[in-house]
């Protein structure tokens, strides 16, 4: 039986996997000492279950427990990631390279530094949203402290380059720093394969609790050091001062174990909803457009473009299916998805665009369900659209003086 | 956001869906908005040329619910007004009417806009003939 309404939204959040919340609840009543604490059993168990969790977690991405900091969530992480190493490293230098498409959390923080007096180069994405490890080695300088290219993007589902750019940052001796938010638990990561000394992850994008999130950060070859952003008792190496949060982190390493034991069939899980839901509606719907790559994207998003079709009055017509719009009219602004701009697709079918996140919990019924309402929604609104009817009529939109407002 | 239920009412069952031929002689046009600004509006008027009244309006709109919505209503009111009655319209009574919130006034300015175009589209039509009527008379 579908039950509504349906939840497609998964690279916003996700729902916290029950197996995670059982694992959190003893940490709340029970074991609710300060892992801090060196003098007690509550301590104790509180310091073990911290550390069992760091080794849940670093497991996942080839690293040692040893390796994670535990944050508040991703965007500290980032912030601290970049933060930290302008800090530390500007005596060596201070460049930095990242790229348009980026989460708000690098592109901010990379613009805060700049009016600190830090360089960045904002490197182009091509038409599906990647770089190359060309483009990241042609703006390498002898100032480049840091390399910052996320892992997958979180609009696109466009998966990076990030072994090859890892390459060329080794061999260039600059740290590099992925924002993997979106690809933790989603893919296969190693971070001595790809040459990774800085990840950045976040509890809530990968069936855990929200509110928690890691920054890896590299022990040796090369030891990584960050200035801290907050001061306080020393915890995490010194790096990230304040009391660990243990129902959370207990959560956030079941959350990994769980994405680890269950990775492979989950990627062909979720794949596969992926493109029922994908072919189901652009088979249907002719001028629909995936954005982002056709086949290095993550395997449960698919960001379409419905041409004639406004995303946020898409939205409306299936109001009890949870997505987003890359739409100016979902946010404060009235520019449409900074991140479709980058690829060069259209305001119009920026404005035209809604992303599907599918996830663990998602059923083929509901794709079902979805791609048909998807497919007459449109069909309908379509009908109501003057753009499609000019279209239908020979007339290109071009050609139109549009009194903008 | 939660929507007003008239705002969903008019979305779900938009009034006058259509187009007139743009060509027709009684027929005003007014086409406001740019797809880049992710807002599209085309309002229709057919006038009855003897008594300046308005028959029949139809919209055909692309953007949010909101825009629909505004559209929608738009054409419902501007059934039966005059002319200078149509001109008369304004935004913030369509806002009140759907409930909009804030971010969507600009729906409702750009309904007033597109009554506005429709009618001066129409006005236009009409001087546009009469030197030529005046002529066949002289």
């Amino acid at each position: 039986m579908l039950k509504l309404p349906i939840y497609m939204d998964n690279n916003s959040t996700t729902r916290t996997d029950p197996r995670v919340v059982e694992a959190m609840l003893p940490y709340f009543t029970e074991q609710y000492g300060n892992a801090a604490s060196r003098s007690h059993p509550f301590g104790w168990a509180a310091e073990k279950a911290v550390d069992d969790a760091r080794d849940q977690i670093g497991k996942l991405i080839g690293a040692t427990g040893k390796e994670i900091i535990f944050t508040s969530g991703a965007t500290e992480s980032t912030n601290l990631a970049l933060k930290g190493v302008a800090a530390m490293y500007k005596k060596k230098g201070n460049h930095i390279v990242t790229q348009v498409t980026e989460h708000k959390a690098t592109l901010d923080t990379a613009k805060r530094l700049e009016r600190d007096g830090v360089q960045v180069t904002y490197l182009p994405v091509d038409k599906f949203g990647r770089v190359s490890a060309d483009q990241v080695r042609d703006a390498l300088t002898d100032k480049t402290i840091l390399v910052s290219i996320m892992m997958a993007n979180n609009e696109i589902g466009t998966v990076q380059p990030v072994a090859d750019i890892g390459k060329v940052c080794k061999e260039r001796g600059v740290l590099f720093h992925t924002d993997a938010v979106q690809a933790v638990g989603k893919l296969p990561i190693d971070v001595q394969a790809m040459g990774i000394d800085l990840l950045s992850l976040s509890g809530h994008k990968m069936y855990g609790p929200k509110g928690i999130g890691g920054l890896y950060v590299r022990k040796k070859d090369p030891r990584v050091r960050l200035e801290p952003i907050i001061d306080g008792g020393g915890h995490e190496r010194g790096m990230r001062s304040g009391t660990l949060p243990v129902p959370l982190i207990v959560g956030l390493g079941k959350a990994a174990e769980l994405c680890r034991s269950e990775m492979a069939d989950e990627i062909k899980r979720t794949y596969a909803l992926r493109e029922r839901l994908r072919s189901r509606i652009m088979d249907n719907l002719p001028e629909s457009y995936l954005n982002g790559h056709p086949t290095e994207r993550l395997p449960g998003n698919a960001n379409i473009s419905f041409a004639y079709v406004e995303g946020e009055g898409l939205m409306m017509g299936i109001k009890d299916v949870a997505v987003s719009s890359g739409s100016a009219c979902t946010s404060a602004s009235l520019e449409p998805s900074y991140v479709l701009r980058a690829l060069g697709v259209g305001d119009e079918l920026a404005h035209s665009s809604i992303r599907f996140g599918l996830g663990r919990f998602n059923t083929e019924e509901e794709v079902d369900f979805v791609s048909d309402l998807v497919v007459r929604e449109v069909t309908r609104l379509r009908e109501m659209s003057p753009l499609y009817e000019m279209a239908q009529a020979g007339v290109d939109l071009k050609s139109i003086q549009w009194a903008g407002h | 956001m939660p929507y007003s239920d008239q705002i969903l009412e008019h979305y779900n069952n938009p009034r006058n869906v259509g187009s007139f031929d743009a060509k027709g002689e009684n027929v005003g046009t007014g086409l406001v908005g740019a797809p880049e600004c992710g807002d599209v509006m085309r309002l229709q008027i057919l006038v009855n040329p003897a008594t300046g009244v308005i028959e029949d309006a139809k919209f055909k709109t692309f953007g949010c619910g909101s825009a629909i919505a505004s559209s929608s209503l738009a054409t419902e009111w501007l059934k039966g007004k005059t002319l200078d009655q149509a001109m008369d319209i304004k935004n913030t009574e369509i806002v009140e009417e759907l409930a909009l919130p804030p971010v969507k006034v600009h729906c409702s300015v750009l309904a007033e806009d597109a009554i506005k175009a429709a009618v001066k589209n129409f006005q236009e039509k009409q001087e546009a003939r009469q030197p030529a009527e005046a002529a066949v008379a002289g």
